[in-house]
C-alpha cells in the first residue's frame, strides 16, 4: 500500500534526521497553545513530528487533512524552547509547507498572495480593512483553497474589531518622510525597516519609533522601496519568494552603509535575521546575508545597547506587556522591551503566561477560527487579571489579536507598541518645556 | 476495522469532532513514550464517566478493543494500541472537582495534568507529593494506572499511597465506586489498590479522591561526588540507619556523567563513579538545615571527594540541573533509548550497577544508569538506533540481561513504569505461575471478553493482534 518513499521525494524538504531523535516524552504537550486549546494529540508538537516522521517514511499522503494539519501550528516556537532534545516541530511544520507547496501547489494561492498582494505593497495599503482584503482581494479563495470551511459571520465581526481604532487615511509609507535628523548630540546612523503590517495598521507606532530613535541622537533613513520581511510567505511555503525579497532588502538596505537596521516589528525582526539561512546555498548571497543579519536590531534591543536617554516626562500608567513569540522565543529578545517601559516611567504589571502565544501567528484568525479565539481568551484572561489601563507589544500582529481581545471582552484598555509609551514620555518632556 | 455504523454509534455518544479517524490522527494516538508504534482505529474523547460508561456498554456489545490514555508518556507501551480497536482518550475530563481543606482530599477527574492539581493545592498550603519526572505531561488517571513514583517518592511515597477512592467504568460499562473521603476504611476488599497500577486492563479511571498533606515550608538540596560508586551506596545506607529521611536521594553513574557533560558542559568531574543528588525538606528551617548539614558530613565520612550544600534556591536549581539534564542528554547521544526500570534491595545498588556495566561491556551497547538510590529503584537506559537491526538486537539482549539481574539480586523487573507491553514476556520469570493464574482469573472475573486493554501485563498470546515485542 505505502510505497516507502517520502512524500516529498525529489524536492526540499524535512529529513529523517530533524525527526528520528525526537523521544516522544511528551513535554512540549505543556505548553503548546493549540493542543492546551485542543487537547488532541495530532494538535500538539509531538502529533506534528510524528505526522511529518510518517509522510517521510511514506506512510502519510499529503491529503488536505495533513495540510491543513501543518498550517494550524502557530510557529510561536515554545515547543522548540522546551524540548530537551533539540527538536524543532514548529520549523519541521513551516519546512513541511515549503515541501508540500512544491509537490502540490494550492491552487490560487501563490499567484494572488504573492505575486498579487505582497510585493506591492502600496496594493495592501488599498485594503486596509482586512474585511474588505478578505472580500475584495479573493482572499476568501485562498482561504477556502487551504481547505478551511467557509468564513463565520462571528469570525467576519472579529475581523473588523483587529484594527486600531483609527486607521490612518494614507499608508505610514506617505507620512513618514525620507530621512529624519537627530536630536541633541549624534548617536548613530540607521535606517528604519518600514514593515507591511506595521507601515499599513499601526501607522502611531512607526512613527513613534523613528521619534524615539531620533530622541536618542540617530539619523535615521526610512527607504520607502523595501519589500515585505518574506515571512508570510514562508509561513504559506513559498520559500523562493521569500529569498526574491531578501535579496532585494540586502540590496537596499546594505548600500545606504548605515550602522543599523532597525525594526518594530517582531516577525520582520526574527525573518531579517534569518535571511542567512534562508540564502546559505546562494553563493552570490550568503556573505552579503550575514553582513545584513548582523545589522538588524529590534527597536527594544538597539535602544538597550545603545542607552536609553531618560526622558523628563513620565507615563504613570499602569501596563502589563505580552511577549511577541517573534520576540521572546525567536530572538531571545525579553529584558529589552520591559526596559524600555520602564525608561518611559511606566508601572509595569506582568501577566502570567506573558510569554504565550496569543494565538494570532499571522493569518490563523482567518484559517483556524476557533482555535485561534481559543487561545486568545485564555490570553485575555491573564491580561484582564493585570487590570492594565494599557497593553503593550512589539508585534503588529499581536497587537491586532490584542485588540480584537480588548473589544471581544469589551476592556477598558488600550493596545500599543512600548516604543509609543516612550516616546510619550520624550513629548511630556517638551509640552512641559 | 470499524463498521461504520459503530462510528456513526460513536459520534452520537460524543459528538463528531471527539470522534477522530483520519489517518492523520490515528498516527497522532499510535505511540507513548517509547519507540512502539500500532495505529488504533478510531479513537473517542468522551467528557464525563457517563459517556465512557455508554463507550464501554458499546465496545462490551461488540467485543472491540478498548485502551484507555492519557498523555502518553508510558514507558512501557502500555497504552500503545497493539491490537488497534477504540482509543479512549481521557485528557477531556480535565476538571479539579473539589479541593477539601478540612479533610485534606482532592477529587478530580481522570485527565487533569498532574502539575496542574500540584499548583492548585498547593495556592491552598496542601501539597500532592508524587512527582513523577513526567508530571507536567502526565494525568492523574495514567499515574494511578500505573502507580508512578517519583524522585520524592523516599519520603512520601507513590501515587498509589494518596488514592483514597475512585470511579471506575468496567469493561461492561457497568459504574462502581472505590474507597472514599474516610481515612479509615475495611468495608470490603481494597478494590481501590486493586485498580492502581492495573494499567488500563480491569477498568477505565474516571474520578479519583486523592490525599493530601501539609505543604513543606522549606527545602534544600546537597550533591556529593564519590569516586567509587559502593561509597556512594554505602553513604545512602548510612543516611537511612542514621535516622534520617531525606525527600530524595538521585543517584547517576560515570556513564550517565559523561553523557551530561558531552551534552551539557556543567563541569562535572569525569573521573568519579559517582554522583549523588539529596535533597531535605520540611516545615522547619532549622531541623531542615540541621538535616543537610548531618546528611553532608555523612557524605565526607563515606568517601565523597566534594560536598556541595546550595545556599540559595538558585544554587539549589543549578544543583538540579544536572538531573534533569540526564534524559535529554542521552537522547542527544542516540535516536532511541530503552529506559528500564528495575527494583533491587538498596543493599544490592552497588552489585546490580557492576552487573549491568559488565552487560554494557559484553553487548557492546552503551548502558547510563542512574536512579533513585534511596529506594533502590535503577533506571539503566540502553541507547540504540532503531534503524540498525544489529543495535536493535543488541538492545534487546542486554534488557534481558538486565532483568535476569535483577531478580538475582532479589528484585524485581520494574519499579514505576510498569509492565505494558514491553516487559510482558519477562513477567512470568519474576512473579511465578501462581501469581500469574491468579491475575488471569482476576481478569476473566472484570474483563470477561479482554477487550480492556489486552495484549498488556498478563503474559499470553496477543488475540488477534502481533506482540509487537516478541523479544
Ligand atoms: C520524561 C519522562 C519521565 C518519566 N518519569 C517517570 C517517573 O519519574 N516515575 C514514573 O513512575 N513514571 C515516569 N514516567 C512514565 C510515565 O510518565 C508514567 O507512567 C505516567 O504515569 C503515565 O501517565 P500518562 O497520563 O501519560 O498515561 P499513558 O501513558 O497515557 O498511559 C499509561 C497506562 O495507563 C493507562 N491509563 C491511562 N489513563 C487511564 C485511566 N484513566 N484509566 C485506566 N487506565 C489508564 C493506559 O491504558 C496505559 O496502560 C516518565 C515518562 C517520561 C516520558
Ligand atoms: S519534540 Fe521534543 S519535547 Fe516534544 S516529544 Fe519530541 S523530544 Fe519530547
Ligand atoms: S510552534 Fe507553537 S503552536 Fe506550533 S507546535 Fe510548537 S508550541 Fe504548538
Amino acid at each position: 500500500m505505502h510505497s516507502g518513499k517520502s512524500a516529498w521525494d525529489g524536492v526540499e524538504g524535512p529529513t529523517e534526521e530533524q525527526v528520528a531523535y525526537c523521544i516522544r516524552c511528551g513535554l512540549c504537550l505543556s505548553v503548546c497553545p493549540t493542543y492546551k486549546e485542543s487537547l488532541r494529540e495530532t494538535e500538539s508538537p509531538r502529533g506534528r513530528v510524528a505526522l511529518v516522521a510518517k509522510a517521510i517514511e511514506g506512510e502519510l499522503e499529503l491529503t488536505r487533512n495533513f495540510k491543513d494539519h501543518m498550517y494550524r501550528c502557530l510557529a510561536c516556537l515554545a515547543c522548540t524552547h522546551i524540548c530537551p532534545v533539540g527538536i524543532k516541530p514548529a520549523e519541521l511544520c513551516l519546512e513541511a509547507r515549503y515541501a508540500i507547496e512544491q509537490v502540490q501547489p494550492t491552487p490560487l494561492l501563490k499567484p494572488l498572495l504573492f505575486r498579487g498582494i505582497f510585493p506591492r505593497t502600496g496594493l495592501l495599503e488599498l485594503l486596509t480593512k482586512p474585511v474588505a482584503l478578505y472580500d475584495r482581494s479573493g482572499v476568501r479563495k485562498v482561504v477556502n483553497a487551504l481547505g478551511v470551511t467557509g468564513v463565520l459571520p462571528s469570525q467576519l465581526r472579529d475581523m473588523e474589531r483587529m484594527l486600531p481604532n483609527r486607521l490612518p487615511w494614507r499608508g505610514t509609507r506617505h507620512q513618514l518622510p525620507d530621512r529624519v535628523l537627530a536630536r541633541g548630540e549624534r548617536r548613530a546612523h540607521v535606517a528604519y525597516f518600514l514593515g507591511c503590517v506595521q507601515g499599513v495598521m499601526m501607522a502611531e507606532g512607526c512613527k513613534a519609533t523613528v521619534e524615539v530613535l531620533a530622541e536618542n541622537g540617530c539619523d535615521v533613513v526610512i527607504p520607502k522601496q523595501v519589500k515585505c520581511c518574506g515571512m508570510p510567505m514562508v509561513g504559506y511555503g513559498f520559500k523562493d519568494e521569500a529569498r526574491q525579497m531578501a535579496r532585494h532588502n540586502i540590496d537596499l538596505l546594505l548600500g545606504l552603509n548605515v550602522e543599523a537596521i532597525i525594526t518594530d516589528c517582531a516577525t520582520c525582526g526574527s525573518s531579517l535575521k534569518e535571511y542567512p539561512e534562508w540564502l546559505e546555498n546562494d553563493p552570490e548571497y550568503a556573505e552579503r546575508a550575514k553582513q545584513f543579519a548582523a545589522k538588524v536590531r529590534d527597536i527594544s534591543e538597539f535602544l538597550v545597547e545603545l542607552g536609553i536617554r531618560p526622558p523628563a516626562g513620565q507615563v504613570g500608567a499602569r501596563v502589563t506587556y505580552h511577549d511577541p513569540c517573534h520576540l521572546c522565543r525567536a530572538q531571545g529578545i525579553r529584558s529589552q522591551p520591559r526596559e524600555v517601559l520602564r525608561a518611559a516611567g511606566v508601572d509595569l504589571i506582568e501577566m502570567k503566561e506573558s510569554d504565550t502565544c496569543c494565538g494570532s501567528a499571522g493569518t490563523q484568525l482567518i484559517t483556524h477560527y476557533h482555535t485561534s479565539v481559543g487561545i486568545l481568551e485564555r490570553k485575555m484572561d491573564n491580561v484582564a487579571a493585570t487590570e492594565a489601563e494599557i497593553i503593550a507589544s512589539g508585534c503588529p500582529g499581536c497587537q491586532m489579536q490584542l485588540n480584537l481581545g480588548v473589544k471581544r471582552r469589551g476592556l477598558d484598555a488600550r493596545v500599543v507598541h512600548p516604543s509609543q509609551l516612550l516616546a510619550q514620555a520624550y513629548r511630556k518632556k517638551k509640552s512641559d518645556e | 476495522m470499524i463498521e461504520p455504523r459503530i462510528i456513526k454509534e460513536l459520534q452520537n455518544l460524543v459528538g463528531k469532532q471527539h470522534v477522530l479517524t483520519s489517518p492523520e490522527d490515528l498516527v497522532a494516538y499510535s505511540y507513548d513514550g517509547t519507540f512502539a508504534e500500532r495505529r488504533p482505529d478510531v479513537v473517542v474523547s468522551p467528557n464525563s464517566t457517563e459517556q465512557v460508561s455508554q463507550i464501554m456498554g458499546l465496545a462490551y456489545r461488540e467485543e472491540i478493543p478498548v485502551v484507555p490514555r492519557g498523555m502518553a508518556s508510558g514507558l512501557a507501551a502500555a497504552s500503545v494500541p497493539i491490537n488497534g480497536g477504540i482509543v479512549l482518550n481521557l485528557c477531556r475530563m480535565n476538571r479539579i472537582l473539589e479541593i477539601d481543606e478540612l479533610n485534606f482530599t482532592v477529587t478530580a477527574e481522570a485527565g487533569v495534568v498532574t502539575q496542574d492539581l500540584a499548583d492548585a493545592v498547593a495556592r491552598k498550603g496542601l501539597f500532592y507529593p508524587p512527582d513523577p519526572s513526567s508530571i507536567k505531561q502526565s494525568t492523574l488517571g495514567g499515574n494511578a494506572a500505573c502507580n508512578a513514583g517519583g524522585p520524592r517518592c523516599l519520603k512520601y511515597g507513590v501515587t498509589s499511597d494518596y488514592v483514597r477512592g475512585l470511579t471506575v467504568v468496567l469493561a461492561d460499562g457497568r459504574v462502581i465506586k472505590t474507597g472514599g473521603k474516610a481515612i479509615k476504611n475495611v468495608t470490603g476488599y481494597n478494590l481501590t489498590q486493586l485498580f492502581v497500577g492495573s494499567e488500563g486492563t480491569l477498568g477505565v479511571i474516571t474520578e479519583l479522591i486523592l490525599k493530601l498533606i501539609p505543604l513543606p515550608k522549606v527545602a534544600r538540596t546537597a550533591k556529593a561526588v564519590f569516586p567509587k560508586l559502593a561509597d556512594a551506596s554505602q553513604c545512602v545506607n548510612r543516611i537511612l540507619t542514621a535516622g534520617i529521611t531525606p525527600a530524595t536521594i538521585e543517584l547517576m553513574d560515570e556513564t550517565t556523567i559523561a553523557t551530561i557533560e558531552e551534552a551539557m558542559h556543567l563541569n562535572l568531574p569525569l573521573d568519579v563513579e559517582a554522583i549523588l543528588i539529596i535533597e531535605s525538606d520540611g516545615m522547619d528551617e532549622q531541623r531542615v538545615n540541621q538535616e543537610i548539614e548531618a546528611i553532608a558530613d555523612i557524605c565526607r565520612a563515606t568517601g565523597a571527594r566534594e560536598v556541595q550544600v546550595a545556599r540559595t534556591e538558585k544554587e539549589r536549581n543549578d544543583l538540579w540541573v544536572a538531573r534533569r539534564a540526564i534524559s535529554p542528554s542521552l537522547a542527544r547521544r542516540a535516536p532511541n533509548k530503552l529506559g528500564e526500570d528495575i527494583s533491587v534491595p538498596r543493599s544490592a545498588i552497588p552489585d546490580a550497577v557492576a552487573a549491568i556495566k559488565e552487560i554494557s561491556r559484553q553487548v557492546r551497547i552503551p548502558i547510563a544508569i542512574f536512579g533513585h538510590a534511596g529506594d533502590g529503584n535503577l533506571h539503566p537506559n540502553i541507547l540504540f538506533d532503531r534503524r540498525d537491526p544489529v543495535q536493535v538486537e543488541k538492545m534487546k539482549k542486554a534488557a534481558a540481561e538486565i532483568f535476569r539481574v535483577a531478580l538475582q539480586l532479589g528484585g524485581t523487573l520494574s519499579g514505576e513504569h510498569g509492565v505494558g507491553s514491553l516487559k510482558r514476556p519477562f513477567v512470568e520469570q519474576d512473579v511465578g505461575p501462581v501469581f500469574i493464574d491468579v491475575m488471569n482469573q482476576i481478569k476473566k472475573a472484570l474483563d470477561p471478553k479482554n477487550i480492556l486493554n489486552p495484549g498488556k501485563v498478563i503474559p499470553g498470546p496477543v488475540p488477534g493482534g502481533r506482540d509487537l515485542f516478541a523479544w
